[in-house]
Parts: structure tokens; C-alpha cells; sequence
């Protein structure tokens, strides 16, 4: 075991892959000569050169565009946009192309895709900058996307992703990259579509992913100094759903908080409540609470800008509204 | 060329044209659904275009696809069950007439999204590049395309990054409704790649063997380069932009003028005057793509439709 | 001369009352017709007048004391007359209780009070995991009090209930709110002068009269429309009801009824020469009969101007004597809860009440065909010992001809 950054993970899992695949090759803005502006690419130019770490234009469609033409005769790209709020202007690929060109043909195309892209707020931005889109992308069938929490799903599930036949989405958080956990020696891969229990507990159940999944674990701490031990379901995956964890922890605790940090309206806590609703109606002992951003676009001053965001306090609020 | 390749031009012709009159009319009885756009008036333009590319050699369309399908060789039966949804069509009855493709002959579709296949055909040769083979991209497109951001970056990335891509620009006039001097900000379209210091020709699109000879001399330079190269054919289609055009953008003088200059026709006089045929061999071979077609329809009426799991599948290639 | 008032009798079987509140002191001046002090009978609180003006020399029993009737409460002359001192009445102090909460009862239909029960306010709310632990284990909802939001009952509720109220249940988190324990502990509520007198005149009615019942139900849509199309003629405050249209009916039926409008006295039948009708009214602990008299002869919008204002005065506690005495016949309505159909206890000394259903709109069969109807389902009690079935269901079928054809009681 080795205790590493989410960063590290990524790019750990980016570089073992690329290793062990000539056909996997890296493109995006600023990836090569500057390294990432993550800086999970740095380094990765002067050891696989300029080739198979690939400086982009700054023109998104073309970047998206040319991975899926590039993924469907055998290549295996792995896509940076450098923000998520930049997918929208290559919406047409994310959504509409990469997603259905297996099924458009009759299973004839392949699109062995990973569009990695960073999502999130918190460092004054601004809000064309600050998006958590996630429940957008996760609208689509014939896409995957990924989102993990932990320094050692995000190594595990990124390597899935490029071994992974289909277009994936990968979602990482601008401010989750130095949180830091304990990651196998070794290989090893994580699947796709299954959710996680990361923390045990009996009194009621946090189903959250990514920054949601850090927030949640602070607020865990407090609550169990009170004597509330909550237990947290980390989806991982977006799409596929896996549900099965989330349906075994709340016939357990009956009660069920959501943690996402995009906005509440349509978002993955719509998705996963009305789940839990259809499918454990008989174990439902109070209202499901949905902790999210407030429905603002992100404003650049700091503390309206944490104001908007979900924090720890407002997960304890609703864990004790629902036990109420 | 011998005279078997050009008869052989001359049937693949005439059957596109058989396909698409035949095609209208099942849909005007309702038996094909969605959009359909026919490339009656163009087939002069991927005949010679396919005909002049290596089996290597990729190609990408639009939508206006039946044609090229056939060129490279998808049989007219697949476009047919294609055309009436059945599980016999190439895509399984799910992709429908915009979404004709053949990995085995080298045929990448049948896209929708105007010039959304621009950047993947960039990706395509970035792929050969990768692969370090000397594979051409063949991408057609129409003159609409060209106004979009699609295509500025796709060119640009081509050029950028030294992609083997021939872009095609079948300049038919009309974007959808819209002439080309009311759309774009130049009327020759070839003008559009020098912005990207990229050569660049215009021909005759309705003389096959002017198409074929322009598209040989450019797939030959980008392939030796390794450099992008832009080939504008202008071209024009005698019926709508798609089913159901009421056409009020064009007079019918203007497009009599144009069927007076039909391609087949064109095509004919050359065979004669060349001597590479007579009228009754042209006139069996119109015999026969007629019988293709007539059994093609047959097959795809027979055909069964698609069960209804057909529905869930091909959705990932890894269910989870 | 200094007069004596005396206890007054409010009413024709009222043997005490107790006298709640002096509103003139000592020593205050006091004219004829003045209100001196507030008197609670059985029925009401009532406002008492002094039959003589002058000084209030003294009063002669203290607030709160019981005092039977004719008994003198109080002394008004001039101010230098010599006065007996006379001994203040004394006797057990009720209760305090608000006005409002007195009143009488004169008809008493089976169970018109409105005690509700813990959850009665709406439909039941449990969790969906309350609803299946509670199916599962046999337990009955509705004797559980919800400690969750709004009353909501969830699942530590039941197990509360199921571990026999004593311990928490396991599942509950320590550290916040704890559930609310339902009391088992009895409650001893004394019982207010309404509810006595209640309980006496019931009893006495339902073991001194032999009671039979006859039920009509009657097509009223005829009824409702005309009081659609007279309503919309009127104001507000002016609006008639259904009620007011069967109080006119069955003064007009009893008409042609007189047995059902006397009193039984032994040997013989006194029939009443007036038909008021005594009108139910719900009031706060009980409930208060305000009389119309003459109903008979009153237009449908007096009886229902008069209805109003003396059901108002009543649920204030400020309807007078004579409102709620002299009924010759009584009308009890539970139409407004949704009640089909009941059947009420006579009121003594009458021979005879209505007890009325509500209209509700049901399927029926008219000439062989099902079609939908307004129906209103009615009983009469009646006193054996005064009529008979057969009388009492042709007063029934009387009833019905004003009811079904409501254009009759303009005549």
C-alpha cells in the first residue's frame, strides 16, 4: 500500500496504461510541453514525446472530433478537456456522436474513448468555469461516466476506462487532486458501474460520489461524536448506475441523505431518490434529503461562493432533518 | 483505364440512380420513415471518387450517403433493407439512411450532423498516422458544411498536425434551401483552404471522368505529402434537399438546364464516342441495375425487421 | 320599599342556576331592564335583567354559588332604606369555565359530540416503513401517536409501542429529540353542567319513551336547485340552507300531523297549537336547541335569518331564554359531517325528532334505467305512546311532498 494524491493516482494509472499500449496516446490543451494544468501530464512529454502526448489547438470539437475518428480504426485515446465547462463546446461529440456510433451502425463502430475533464467549484472561478454538470452527461445512453473519490478508485477506474471498449467520461474535481489515500502496490483494476460502501454505519445512509463523497466523510467524524453513525454509499460510477449497494444500506437505516455538488434541480439526487423510492417504498421511514449547490450560477466572490457550494454544515442539517 | 473499369463506372451509376428514383418511391408510400436525401444528379462525384481510391483508402460522408455506400461496394440489397429498417440492412435497421457504413469496405458512414464527421475524419487519419501507414481519408462534404465551426478546426488540425484527409467538397449549389452566394463568405469554396495553406483544385462534377481524374492526381498528392489537400467538385442535385423539399429556392428552368447536363448522360456520349461501348451494352447494363434493384427491393421487403432486443443491444460494447 | 330579586326561572324545568358573574356591584345604580348579573342553568349562560331600578343595596349571594330558583340574589332600593341582611346562598363551586362552553341540550341525537380522537385531523400519516412494520406485526395505526414531523408515524413509534411503551427502541439514535410517550395513566374529567344535564334528560328519554324509528329518503334534487336559484338572489349573509327548507317542510307536515307536535300526559295527548322547531346547534361541550317559532308560517328567509342569528348567539353563549325554550318538535342535522343516515333521541316533553343525512349524489334507477340522483336520507323517533308506524311514515311521506316538490313552500 501506498499512501499517494488523487493526482498521483491519475496520473499514475495514465502512465502505466500508455506503458503497456502504444495505441494509447494522450491529446488536449496544454498537455505535453506545459505538463497539464493539473499538472497530471507533467513529465509525460519528455518520456513519450510529442507523438503520444499530443498539444492540441484550442478547438474542442476538433479534439474530441479526431479521438473518436482516431478511436474508431484502433487507436486508443484518452482525451483532456481541460475543464468540464468546456465540453459544452463540443457537446455534439460528447453526447451525440461518441455515445451512439455503436449502436447508429449496428454494432459495426467502436469508439474506445476516455475524455478525461475537470469539474467543480470552489476557487472563484466564476461560473462559466465552475460547473458540476455531471447529471447532463450521465442523461446519455452509450456512455459511460466515471467519477471517483478516492485516490484508489481513480487509479483503478481510469485504467478500466482506457482498457474499456466504450466512450468514457471520466470526472475528476479541481479541488480533490491533493486529497490524499492509500492506493495497492501493484496492478489491479477497478470495474466500471459498481458503487462502493466507504464507510459502515446503522442510522442513516449518505449516497454521494467525489466531492461529495470528502465532504461526507468530515461530516461522518462529527456525527459520530454525537453518537450518529451514518453510513456512506460512494456511487463511483454515474452511468451505469449501480444501485445495489445504495437499496442494501437504506433497508438497513430506512432514512437516506444525497450529497452531490451540482444544482439539486435534475440532478443525480432526482436520479438516485426516485430509485430508491421505486424500488425500497416499503423501507422509507421519513423523506429522502438532497443536499446540493444552491440553484445560483457560481458567483466569483469567496464567500458567496462557499455560501452556494455544499458544505459539512448543511450535511449535518440534513442528517438530523431526516431523523427527525 | 480499361473498359471493364469503365463500364463497371458506368453500372454503378446507373444503379444509384435506380436506388434513389426506386427509393423515393417507397417512400412516398410510406414504407421509409425520417429523412432521406437523394444524390440523383451527383453520382458522377463518388463514382469517380471511389473509383480512383486505393481499397486502403477511407471514406466519410454526410448524409446524402446511398450512393457512396454503393461505390464502395455495399450491396444495393444492405442499402435497401437499410432504407426499409430491416435487420438485413448494414446497421441492422437502426441507423436508417443517414447512417449507411461498412468497416469491412472501408466505409465510416453516413453522418447527420452537418459537418460533424469533419473533425472524426481528421481522427480517422490521425489513426493512420498512429498505425504509420499511408492511408488517405477520403471526406465528402457539401458546400453548408464548409460555413461551420467543424470545419475550420478539423482543417485546421489536418494541416496542423500533417493528416492524410482529402476533403471533398461536393458543391451542389444549395445548403439545405440556402444558395451558397447567400451562405458562405466566398462562393468558390476551394478558396476556403487557403486560409489553411492548403492546396486545393475545383472540377466538373458532373463529368465522371474529370471527377475521377482530379480526385486520382489529389489522393496521389496527399498520400505522397502526407499533407491535407481540399478538392471542390460542383456538382448539382435535380431532386430536393431531401424528401418532401418543396424546392421554392430554385426555378425549374434552372434545374432543367442542369438534368440537360445529366451525368449518365454525359458518361454515355464519352463511352460511345470513345468507343468503350456501344448503345446496347449500355443499355444491358441499364437492364441490369435495373433487375438489381427489383431483386434489391425484393430482398428488403422479405427481410423480417429487427426483434425487439435488438433495442438494448449494441448500446455499450461492455454491459455492465 | 327595596325589591327582592330573585333567582329567576329560565326555563320551564330549570329547578337552580348558578350565578357566575355580578356585573353590577354593591352600591352601583342599577335601571329596570339592566342586566344585573350572568346566570348559568343547565342550558346557557344567561344574562339576567333587574326587574327594578335604584341602588344596589345588596346582593345577597356570592359569585359562583348554586341557587335554586325563586331564591333572592340580590336587594335594589334608594340608597337610605334599611335592609335585612339576608344569607348569602351558598353551594358548591363549579368548575370555571368559559361561557362559551355552557349550554343546554334539548334533543340529543346519538353521538353528535365532537370529541375527536388523537389522529382523527385527516388521513392517517405513517411512513411507508411504519405502514409495513405495523401490518406485519398486527399493530393497529391508529392507536400509535406519530413522533415524527407533522405527527407522522414511524417505524421507532411502533416499536415503541410493541416493547410496551417502556424502553427505546434500538434503532434510535441517542443525542437528539426523544420520542414522545403516549400516556397511559387515566384522566379523571368532571363533567360539566351540560353534560349532566345531557346525561339526565337522555336517559330519562331513552328509558321513559318507547322509542320507533321510521327512515324516507328523499329526492332532493329538486330542492337543491331551487335553493341554487334562490341563493343566487340573495347576499351573503342571506343565504338559505337545506336545513332551513326542511325546518319549513316539517312544520307544515306536522300540520297535517298534530299527534307528532303534542305532548303524551298520561291519560291524555296535548296537542300543540304552535309548531316551533327546535333547531340542533353544536356548541363548544355539548350541544343547544334554538327554538323557531311558528315556523310554519315564516317565509323560508326569516327561518333562515333567524336560524343564523340565534346559532351564532348560541355558540357565543349569548342566546336568550326565550331562543331555546318552547319546541314542539326538534330537527337534528349531521348532513354537515358526512353522515348518511341516524337516529336521534326524543326530547321531552315532545313526541317526536327528525334526524337528518346528508344529500348525496347516488346512482338510482328511474324507469328502469341507472341514472344519478340526489338523495337525503331522514329518520323520525317518534313516542309510541303518542302515534304509530303508519302515521308516523305517512308524516314521513307528507315530508317528502314539500321536500321533492320545494316549490310547495312558497304557496
Amino acid at each position: 500500500m501506498a499512501r499517494i494524491t488523487m493526482r498521483e493516482a491519475i496520473s499514475q494509472a495514465l502512465w502505466e496504461e500508455m506503458e503497456r499500449d502504444p495505441s494509447v496516446f494522450i491529446l488536449g490543451e496544454e498537455v505535453g510541453v506545459w505538463g497539464g494544468t493539473y499538472a497530471v501530464t507533467k513529465g509525460f512529454y519528455d518520456h513519450f514525446g510529442a507523438e503520444r502526448v499530443r498539444d492540441t489547438p484550442i478547438a474542442e470539437n476538433a479534439i474530441l472530433g479526431a479521438a473518436i475518428g482516431a478511436a474508431m480504426v484502433g487507436q486508443r485515446p484518452v482525451a483532456e478537456l481541460m475543464t468540464i465547462n468546456f465540453a459544452f463546446s463540443a457537446m455534439d461529440y460528447v453526447v451525440n456522436q461518441a455515445p451512439k456510433l455503436h449502436y447508429m451502425f449496428g454494432g459495426q463502430f467502436k469508439v474506445p474513448l476516455v475524455i478525461r475533464a475537470v469539474g467543480g467549484g470552489g476557487r472563484q472561478l466564476g461560473a462559466t468555469h465552475s460547473q458540476t454538470p455531471d447529471a447532463v452527461f450521465a442523461h446519455f445512453p452509450g456512455l459511460k461516466v466515471v467519477s471517483p473519490g478516492t485516490p484508489e478508485d481513480a487509479k483503478g477506474l481510469l485504467k478500466a476506462a482506457i482498457r474499456s471498449d466504450d466512450p468514457v467520461l471520466f470526472l475528476e474535481h479541481a479541488t480533490m487532486y491533493q486529497v490524499r489515500g492509500d492506493v495497492p502496490d501493484g496492478e489491479y483494476l477497478l470495474p466500471i458501474g459498481k458503487a462502493k460502501v466507504q464507510r459502515e454505519g446503522r442510522d442513516v445512509t449518505i449516497v454521494t460520489y467525489a466531492k461529495g463523497l470528502e465532504l461526507s466523510l468530515k461530516a461522518a467524524e462529527d456525527l459520530s461524536k454525537e453518537g450518529i453513525e451514518v453510513e456512506i454509499v460512494d456511487l463511483r460510477t454515474l452511468r451505469p448506475l449501480d444501485m445495489d449497494p445504495v437499496i442494501e444500506s437504506f433497508e438497513k437505516t430506512n432514512r437516506a441523505v444525497i450529497v452531490e455538488e451540482g444544482w439539486k434541480s435534475y440532478g443525480v439526487g432526482s436520479e438516485v431518490a426516485a430509485r430508491i423510492y421505486e424500488q425500497a417504498f416499503d423501507s422509507v421511514d421519513a423523506p429522502i434529503v438532497r443536499v446540493a449547490q444552491k440553484e445560483v450560477p457560481l458567483p466569483y466572490n469567496r464567500t458567496l461562493e462557499q455560501a452556494a457550494l455544499p458544505q459539512v454544515p448543511d450535511i449535518l442539517a440534513a442528517v438530523k432533518e431526516v431523523l427527525k | 483505364m480499361n473498359k471493364e473499369k469503365l463500364l463497371d463506372m458506368y453500372y454503378q451509376m446507373v444503379l444509384i440512380r435506380r436506388v434513389e428514383e426506386r427509393g423515393a418511391e417507397l417512400y412516398q408510400a410510406g414504407k421509409i420513415g425520417g429523412f432521406m436525401h437523394l444524390y440523383i444528379g451527383q453520382e458522377a462525384v463518388s463514382t469517380g471518387l471511389v473509383a480512383a481510391r486505393e481499397p486502403r483508402d477511407r471514406v466519410i460522408t454526410a448524409y446524402r450517403d446511398h450512393g457512396v455506400a454503393l461505390n464502395c461496394g455495399i450491396s444495393a440489397n444492405e442499402v435497401m433493407a437499410e432504407l426499409l429498417g430491416k435487420v438485413t440492412g448494414m446497421s441492422k435497421g437502426k441507423g436508417g439512411s443517414m447512417h449507411m457504413a461498412s468497416v469491412e469496405k472501408n466505409m465510416w458512414g453516413g453522418h447527420a450532423i452537418v459537418g460533424g464527421h469533419l473533425p472524426i475524419a481528421s481522427g480517422l487519419a490521425l489513426g493512420d498516422q498512429y498505425a504509420g501507414n499511408d492511408n488517405v481519408t477520403i471526406c465528402m462534404f457539401g458546400d453548408g458544411a464548409t460555413n461551420i465551426g467543424y470545419f475550420h478546426e478539423a482543417l485546421n488540425l489536418a494541416k496542423a498536425w500533417k493528416l492524410r484527409v482529402l476533403w471533398v467538397c461536393e458543391n451542389n449549389q444549395y445548403g439545405m434551401g440556402t444558395a451558397v452566394e447567400r451562405a458562405s463568405a466566398v462562393s468558390e469554396i476551394r478558396q476556403k483552404a487557403e486560409g489553411f495553406g492548403m492546396s486545393n483544385e475545383r472540377v466538373d462534377g458532373m463529368d465522371v471522368l474529370a471527377v475521377y481524374e482530379a480526385a486520382s492526381k489529389a489522393i496521389d498528392t496527399v498520400r505522397r505529402t502526407g499533407e491535407p489537400s481540399l478538392l471542390e467538385v460542383v456538382t448539382y442535385r435535380f431532386r430536393g434537399h431531401s424528401m418532401g423539399d418543396p424546392e421554392r429556392y430554385r426555378t425549374q428552368e434552372e434545374v432543367k438546364k442542369w438534368q440537360d447536363n445529366d451525368p449518365i448522360g454525359i458518361f454515355r456520349r464519352q463511352l460511345t464516342a470513345k468507343k468503350a461501348a456501344t448503345l446496347k451494352a449500355l443499355d444491358e447494363i441499364d437492364a441490369r441495375a435495373e433487375q438489381e434493384v427489383q431483386k434489391a427491393v425484393e430482398f428488403a421487403e422479405a427481410s423480417p425487421e429487427p426483434g425487439m432486443e435488438e433495442l438494448f443491444k449494441d448500446i455499450y460494447v461492455e454491459e455492465v | 320599599m327595596a325589591d327582592t330579586i330573585a333567582m329567576p326561572k329560565l326555563g320551564f324545568d330549570m329547578a337552580e342556576g348558578t350565578l357566575v358573574r355580578w356585573v353590577k356591584k354593591e352600591g352601583e345604580s342599577v335601571n329596570k331592564g339592566e342586566v344585573l348579573a350572568e346566570i348559568e342553568t343547565d342550558k346557557a349562560t344567561v344574562e339576567v335583567e333587574s326587574t327594578a331600578s335604584g341602588l344596589v343595596r345588596k346582593l345577597l349571594v356570592d359569585e359562583g354559588a348554586v341557587v335554586p330558583v325563586n331564591t333572592p340574589i340580590a336587594i335594589v332600593g334608594s340608597a337610605d332604606e334599611k335592609i335585612e341582611a339576608a344569607a348569602p346562598a351558598a353551594g358548591p363551586k363549579p368548575k370555571a369555565e368559559t361561557p362559551a362552553a355552557k349550554a343546554a341540550v334539548k334533543t340529543g341525537p346519538a353521538s353528535p359530540t365532537t370529541t375527536a380522537p388523537a389522529s382523527a385531523a385527516g388521513p392517517l400519516k405513517a411512513s411507508p416503513l411504519a405502514k409495513r412494520v405495523a401490518r406485519e406485526a398486527k399493530v393497529d395505526l391508529a392507536k400509535i401517536q406519530g413522533s415524527g414531523p407533522g405527527g407522522r408515524i414511524v417505524r421507532r413509534d411502533i416499536e415503541a409501542a410493541l416493547t410496551a411503551g417502556g424502553d427505546q427502541p434500538p434503532a434510535a439514535a441517542v443525542g437528539f429529540t426523544p420520542v414522545i410517550a403516549v400516556s397511559q395513566a387515566d384522566e379523571s374529567i368532571p363533567l360539566t353542567r351540560l353534560r349532566q344535564a345531557i346525561a339526565r334528560r337522555m336517559t330519562e328519554s331513552k328509558t321513559t319513551i318507547p322509542h320507533f324509528y321510521i327512515t324516507h329518503e328523499y329526492k332532493v334534487d329538486s330542492l337543491l336547485d331551487l335553493r341554487r336559484q334562490l341563493n343566487n338572489m340573495l347576499g351573503e349573509q342571506e343565504k338559505v340552507s337545506v336545513n332551513d327548507f326542511i325546518v319549513k317542510a316539517a312544520a307544515l307536515a306536522l300540520r297535517q300531523f298534530p299527534n307528532l307536535n303534542a305532548v303524551f300526559q298520561g291519560d291524555k295527548l296535548l296537542r300543540r297549537g304552535n309548531v316551533n322547531i327546535g333547531v340542533a346547534v353544536a356548541v363548544e361541550g355539548g350541544l343547544l336547541t334554538i327554538v323557531c317559532q311558528d315556523a310554519d308560517r315564516k317565509p323560508l328567509r326569516q327561518i333562515a335569518a333567524e336560524v343564523r342569528s340565534m346559532a351564532a348567539r348560541a355558540r357565543e353563549g349569548r342566546v336568550k331564554p326565550e331562543e331555546i325554550e318552547g319546541s314542539t318538535f326538534s330537527i337534528s342535522n349531521l348532513g354537515m359531517y358526512d353522515v348518511e343516515n341516524f337516529v336521534a333521541i326524543v326530547n321531552p316533553p315532545e313526541a317526536a325528532i327528525l334526524a337528518v343525512g346528508a344529500a348525496r349524489e347516488v346512482p338510482v334507477v328511474e324507469n328502469g334505467i341507472v341514472k344519478t340522483g340526489w338523495r337525503m336520507k331522514a329518520t323520525v323517533s317518534v313516542d309510541h305512546r303518542v302515534s304509530d308506524g303508519a302515521e308516523a311514515a305517512k308524516y314521513m311521506q307528507a315530508l317528502a311532498v314539500y321536500l321533492e316538490e320545494p316549490v310547495r313552500l312558497i304557496l
